[in-house]
């Protein structure tokens, strides 16, 4: 029905005799919440640094928006629309939060090539930045270090990161990772309410989560991809239930 | 319907006077602070409490300089480089072929030079920019290593080991002759200091210094953001050899010769224990180590000429334990323990 925003056609990776993604193949219609899930050591992560150039695949193909960009390094991907965020917080600490994002806009808008203009004359790139910290209630804080910033704020400070990228497709790495599962629910709230022009690809361990936010699920298990389908369907497919969800569903309950 | 827009008004203004605050934080990020204007006017004491050396201050000016463009790289995105004296010969030698060939105008020679140090820079960048950590340490060694070797063998046209002979730097502005006191040299070097430093002010409060920050806190984040870092380490390390060359050039000029010591790796390693000396990453940490480190080497010779370096070491070793981030970064902790108490 609608384009498809990311496409990955037949991607392998393999690290010696260690197979970590064995003809994967998706595609990812614009605007769609899509969900990745598998037990630990499925490859999810590594997918996700295969479609943002992180790693070289052996074989297969990426493309984005109809372009193939396999061959185009990270920051060409995230120039293009193609923006991740990380499990592990991947900040920088001693910048403010505020200047954290200030430096996503610049790098976007490309006022980061001038070294001759102060900082403060690019008003535009500013207000951006305060807007997106303020969309994710974030301007309360955003004059301290991101190393002082509480766990839940850093981990909203890596999607406010990316949102400064204006992604057309993002893909987030497990958002929720460490943050109490009350407030992991408001997380989630935030990334629902980003714009349904933004195609989201998400790893995430609570199903209830999972089945919350996605319109469809892919489950990947030893670097091939399982089953790829609604939730609904998910839920009640046999393999997903012996392979995962009966072994992970009694984890993620007391996790 | 008016509540309604009256509301939106003041939505409107709420957010204004919000972001009024951002800019307003972040204006005052490169504001000028009163120990910056105390350090410049410090600057001009020489010429009244201590004009008998102002030789010596005039190289303290062309040191801090050369350890400035050092810390643009260093302490603005982490590169370690032993070998920065590369780009400070080059200046050297450019401004003395330059005077030697019959042109010793000095700040065309100031000019050329910082321009071959920078094209120096520049092709060097691609290789220096590819790498990380130990393996720059090796490469920057290796290259000034190779560039000395150079002009040590290249001896007719540098000199060699005798040093290139006859360089005679015109008056500044036609006016202003160097004299033996170092009077004009310090005047000189101080005020090519001050400017240098106010472009290299200008530059980290830019976009760009913010995302040199940004690689210094985590160049494996920037390329996610969309940052090319190679692109931006090729940029600031072309800037700084051009300022290392203005360095070397700078201290050609005033001494009116050039020795193979300008290319030295003892040249690269004593700007690199300067600027740690001082403190990294705060443009001032250079010129207070440089500052520090030239006027102990002053004083300790003076005392003991043959083990003034057994005194440096001790001052580093204290400074190293005691003082993690520098003389700067000492002090900086004192005035913020006051303000806190």
């Amino acid at each position: 029905m609608s384009e498809i925003a990311l496409s990955v056609r037949g991607l392998c990776k393999s690290f010696g005799s260690l197979v970590v993604a064995s003809d994967i193949t998706l595609n990812v219609p614009a605007g769609a919440r899509y969900a990745l899930i598998g037990p630990n050591g499925a490859g999810k992560t590594t997918l996700i640094n295969l479609i943002t150039g992180m790693l070289r695949p052996n074989a297969g193909r990426i493309v984005l928006d109809g372009a193939d960009i396999t061959g185009l390094a990270p920051e060409q991907r995230a120039r293009r629309g193609l923006v991740r965020t990380f499990q592990i917080n991947a900040l920088f600490p001693h910048l403010t939060a505020l200047e954290s994002v200030t430096l996503a806009v610049c790098e976007r808008t490309r006022a980061v090539r001038t070294f001759w203009r102060k900082l403060s004359a690019y008003k535009h790139e500013i207000d951006e930045a305060y807007d997106i910290l303020a969309a994710l209630s974030l301007t309360a804080v955003c004059y301290r270090p991101t190393r002082e910033l509480a766990y839940g704020q850093q981990r909203l400070l890596e999607i406010a990161l990316a949102m400064a990228a204006r992604p057309k497709v993002l893909l987030l790495d497990e958002p929720a990772a460490g943050v109490p599962r009350e407030d992991s629910a408001e997380l989630f709230k935030a990334i629902a309410g980003l714009s349904r022009e933004i195609t989201v690809l998400f790893i995430e361990h609570d199903m209830e989560l999972v089945f919350r936010f996605a319109s469809r699920v892919i489950v990947l298990v030893g670097g091939r991809v399982l089953v790829d389908g609604t939730p609904h369907e998910i839920a009640s497919d046999p393999r997903v239930r012996s392979v995962y969800l009966g072994r992970a569903m009694g984890k993620v309950a007391h996790g | 319907m008016t509540s309604d827009s009256t509301q939106l008004t003041e939505g409107l203004l709420h957010r204004q006077s919000r972001t009024s605050e951002a800019h307003d934080y972040l204006q005052a990020q490169s504001r000028w602070r009163w120990p910056e204007i105390v350090f410049w006017l410090a600057t001009l004491l020489p010429f009244v409490v201590v004009p008998s050396y102002l030789v010596l201050a005039a190289q303290i000016a062309i040191t801090a300089l050369f350890a400035l463009s050092l810390d643009l790289i260093l302490g603005f995105c982490g590169i370690v480089s032993l070998g920065h004296a590369a780009f400070f010969g080059i200046g050297a030698y450019a401004a003395g072929l330059l005077s030697k060939g019959g042109f010793g105008e000095p700040l065309a020679g100031l000019a050329i030079a910082g321009l071959a140090a920078g094209v120096f820079g520049y092709a060097t960048s691609f290789i220096i920019a590819r790498f990380r950590h130990l393996a720059l340490i090796m490469l920057t060694l290796g290259i000034a290593l190779l560039l000395q070797e150079i002009a040590n063998s290249a001896s007719w046209l540098t000199g060699g080991s005798d040093g290139l002979q006859g360089v005679h730097t015109w008056p500044i502005f036609g006016r202003f002759r160097f004299d033996l006191y170092g009077y004009t040299a310090y005047t000189y070097s101080l005020a090519l200091l001050f400017v240098v430093f106010l472009f290299a002010r200008r530059l980290i409060h830019s976009p760009f210094g913010l995302a040199l920050r940004g690689i210094r806190e985590n160049a494996v984040r920037m390329p996610a953001i969309g940052a090319s870092t190679r692109g931006h380490i090729r940029t600031v390390y072309t800037i700084a050899a051009a300022i290392a060359g203005i360095a070397g050039a700078l201290l050609t000029q005033t001494t009116e010769t050039v020795s193979l010591e300008v290319l030295s790796f003892q040249r690269s390693a004593d700007v690199l224990v300067m600027l740690i000396l001082g403190g990294t990453g705060r443009l001032y940490g250079g010129l207070i180590g440089a500052a520090v480190y030239m006027i102990a080497r002053d004083q300790f010779s003076g005392l003991n000429p043959q083990y003034w370096y057994f005194w440096i070491g001790l001052i580093l070793i204290a400074v190293v334990m005691l003082l993690p981030n520098g003389i700067l970064g000492g002090l900086s902790l004192l005035v913020r323990r006051r303000e806190k108490p």
